[in-house]
């Protein structure tokens, strides 16, 4: 009896009423907030007790020696990979452990791989029309029709990474640099809040990267972006603050002369060589 | 191809499916005034026999179509479909089985001859409504349909894809072959369903009812083409494409990877069963065999003969394939399977975009003609 009165109250709102896909709250700054997490293959910590804090409209490089859980770290944000224990919030309200991957695409966070990974099949335009922020259920996406303003929008990206020339031409016969673009354009489509770059520079030349640096600047402010690198002189060109990550937590936390300079950072990353 | 037209509308404006709907249309028009008008023994006479044997080819392309659709586009390779193609079958056949009604050897106005055989008292519940022709039409799409959502659903959500989703399928046609072998199951055993009499009133040994079960077969590939057309065509089947290439890569781009595997799995299912349907009029018997593993990878070698991922070449390697396999069974029914074996290893070799590779461009064509002269095109030429 208490129970059905208890349902059938008109003002009583629950949990599952209330729309899970609201927009981020990032009234308390951070867009990306990682808390104590640790995640482990067959015994192996990859992650350990992982502390990290992205502020909203944030440029943020991750550095770190191989094997520090840099692409592990982005496979926990992207719902890819479930952490053993720990708590990933994207703004104050989204649980990013509760939601699977086409969920958190949806709600803001894309994604560049380190191998480009573009549409090989499909012509540069396509691949920039798939990734644009729609609806994108079975049958919307079957009976959609590309509107005069999503043109407009994917041109626009088209100009902003330099592909404008080879819109009709299929992705597959893009030069290695161009498909890194033609990915970081995908991600823009998305319109995405937080932008997860994974080694955008590697295999490029000197033109090439400075491009890169240009393109990666200009987008923060508008969205947040979390770019690991290897390259240090790239790393020295955009980055306002630097995370070191070594052993799957945080080793270092600053400007890159701060970090540099930091001893513990030099033992473990820069004084091999670097 | 154009972005902003209506999905439905868009195959229409393609040189490739005006190519092929012309094609199809002239072929059918041409063998069905040529089986009426022509006397008998004239050189261009087409038989009666030769009308079936065409109406044959024409519901194996269609299935050649439905397996390209998903092999092809999104990169499945179901090895059986021919499972799909068979429940379409066993559900006309149910529908042409009781449609026999008291003529049968038994005699019984409602029960088959092989259950009055097996001294069945009544109908099993699942052949009830199969007197009924708008009944049995909605069983020949539903139940290849729910077969495939059931199956999808429980392999793409597991994330099931590659060789492992097509061993799986060769086991699901392998297992729905032994259950129909079977007495109990109610379908006519390893005898299947046969002695069919009449089709929607019409007496299916006429010349004209098998005229008419080849031009509905013929309509019927060409409506099933243009909605595979229709769907490779639409965003959706660039998502499905990029489903085939790059499965994590969409996944991350927000599109469920397993809701579009899922919806043109059952699409293709679908059109297999209508595949299924036709035929068994046509060579007037259903019985287990078509389940065979053997029937499914046959299935993949026409489309792969034909060549992938065009639609049309399906349609080309279904019918090529089975005409030399008319004529081979014919003259020297032993050497058949080594014939086929020898043309899939030389086309692979050879042809590895198939035989549709071998039309000059012209789906490139299409593509360059209807897209709107860009600042691309000539700073790339």
């Amino acid at each position: 009896m208490s129970i059905m009165s208890e349902l059938t109250h008109r003002d009583r709102v629950f949990d599952f009423l209330t729309p899970t896909a609201s927009p981020v709250d990032v009234r308390h700054g951070p867009i990306l907030y990682l808390e104590d997490v640790t995640v482990s293959f067959d015994g192996f910590r990859a992650i350990n007790n992982l502390n990290l804090t992205i502020d909203d409209g944030e440029l943020r490089c991750i550095i770190g020696p191989n094997g520090a859980g840099k692409t592990t770290m982005m496979d926990i944000i992207t719902g890819k990979t479930r952490p053993d224990v720990g708590s990933v919030w994207f703004g104050s309200r989204h649980n990013l452990l509760t939601m699977n991957e086409p969920d958190i695409a949806s709600l803001g966070i894309g994604r560049k791989f380190q191998k480009p990974t573009v549409f090989e099949a499909l012509t540069v335009f396509e691949n920039l029309e798939l990734a644009m922020a729609t609806d994108k259920r079975v049958l919307p996406t079957l009976t959609a029709r590309l509107t005069g303003e999503a043109k407009a929008r994917i041109d626009e990206v088209l100009t902003t990474i330099g592909l404008t020339d080879l819109r009709h031409r299929e992705a597959g016969i893009l030069s290695h640099g161009q498909k890194q673009w033609l990915e970081i354009g995908m991600l823009l489509m998305q319109k995405p809040r937080l932008l997860l770059v994974d080694e955008p520079v590697a295999g490029m030349t000197e033109q090439e990267m400075e491009r890169t640096a240009e393109l990666l600047t200009s987008l923060a402010g508008k969205q947040s972006v979390v770019v690991v690198e290897h390259d240090m002189g790239f790393v020295r060109s955009i980055a306002r603050t630097v995370t070191v990550l070594h052993q799957g937590s945080v080793l270092a936390e600053g400007s890159m002369d701060d970090v540099s300079n930091d001893p513990k950072v030099i033992e473990v990353y820069l004084g091999e060589g670097a | 191809m154009s972005y902003s037209q209506s999905w439905l509308t868009r195959p229409f404006t393609e040189r490739s499916t005006q190519i092929f709907l012309g094609v199809l249309f002239l072929a059918v028009m041409v063998v069905s005034v040529l089986h009426l008008v022509m006397p008998e023994g004239s050189a261009l006479y087409v038989s009666s026999y030769t009308v079936t044997l065409l109406g044959k080819y024409l519901c194996y392309a269609l299935l050649a179509v439905a397996v390209d659709l998903v092999w092809g586009y999104l990169g499945i390779l179901s090895l059986g479909h021919g499972a799909f193609f068979a429940l379409g079958g066993y559900a006309m056949g149910m529908y042409l089985m009781r449609q026999i009604g008291d003529r049968g050897v038994y005699g019984d106005p409602t029960l088959p001859d092989f259950m009055v055989f097996l001294n069945w008292d009544s109908l099993p519940w699942y052949w009830h409504g199969f007197d009924m022709a708008w009944f049995a039409f909605i069983m020949v799409l539903l139940a290849p349909g729910l077969l495939a959502l059931v199956f999808g659903f429980l392999a793409f959500r597991s994330r099931v894809t590659g060789v492992y989703l097509s061993i799986i399928t060769q086991a699901l046609t392998f297992a729905l072959m032994l259950a129909f072998f079977r007495n109990e199951m109610g379908f006519g055993g390893n005898n299947g369903l046969t002695d069919f009499k009449d089709i929607l009133g019409f007496d299916l040994r006429t010349d004209a009812a098998r005229l008419g079960l080849f031009i509905a077969t013929g309509i019927a590939l060409a409506v099933g083409y243009v909605i595979c057309r229709a769907i490779v065509t639409s965003k959706l089947g660039r998502v499905s494409v990029a489903c085939r290439d790059a499965e994590a890569r969409t996944r991350f781009l927000g599109y469920r990877v397993e809701r579009v595997q899922l919806f043109v799995f059952v699409v293709s299912a679908m059109l297999a069963g209508v595949a299924g349907a036709l035929y068994v009029p046509q060579v007037g018997i259903i019985n287990p065999s078509e389940f065979s593993p053997l029937f499914s990878i046959e299935i993949v070698v026409w489309v792969a003969l034909g060549g992938r991922a065009t639609l049309y070449g399906a349609v080309i390697g279904a019918i090529i394939v089975n005409y030399a396999k008319t004529v081979f069974t014919g003259i020297m029914p032993d050497a058949w399977l080594f014939a086929l074996g020898a043309l899939f290893v030389l086309v692979t070799v050879f042809l590895p975009k198939g035989i549709a590779g071998l039309l000059p461009g012209l789906k490139k064509k299409t593509d360059d003609e209807s897209e709107a002269p860009t600042s691309g095109k000539e700073a790339t030429a």
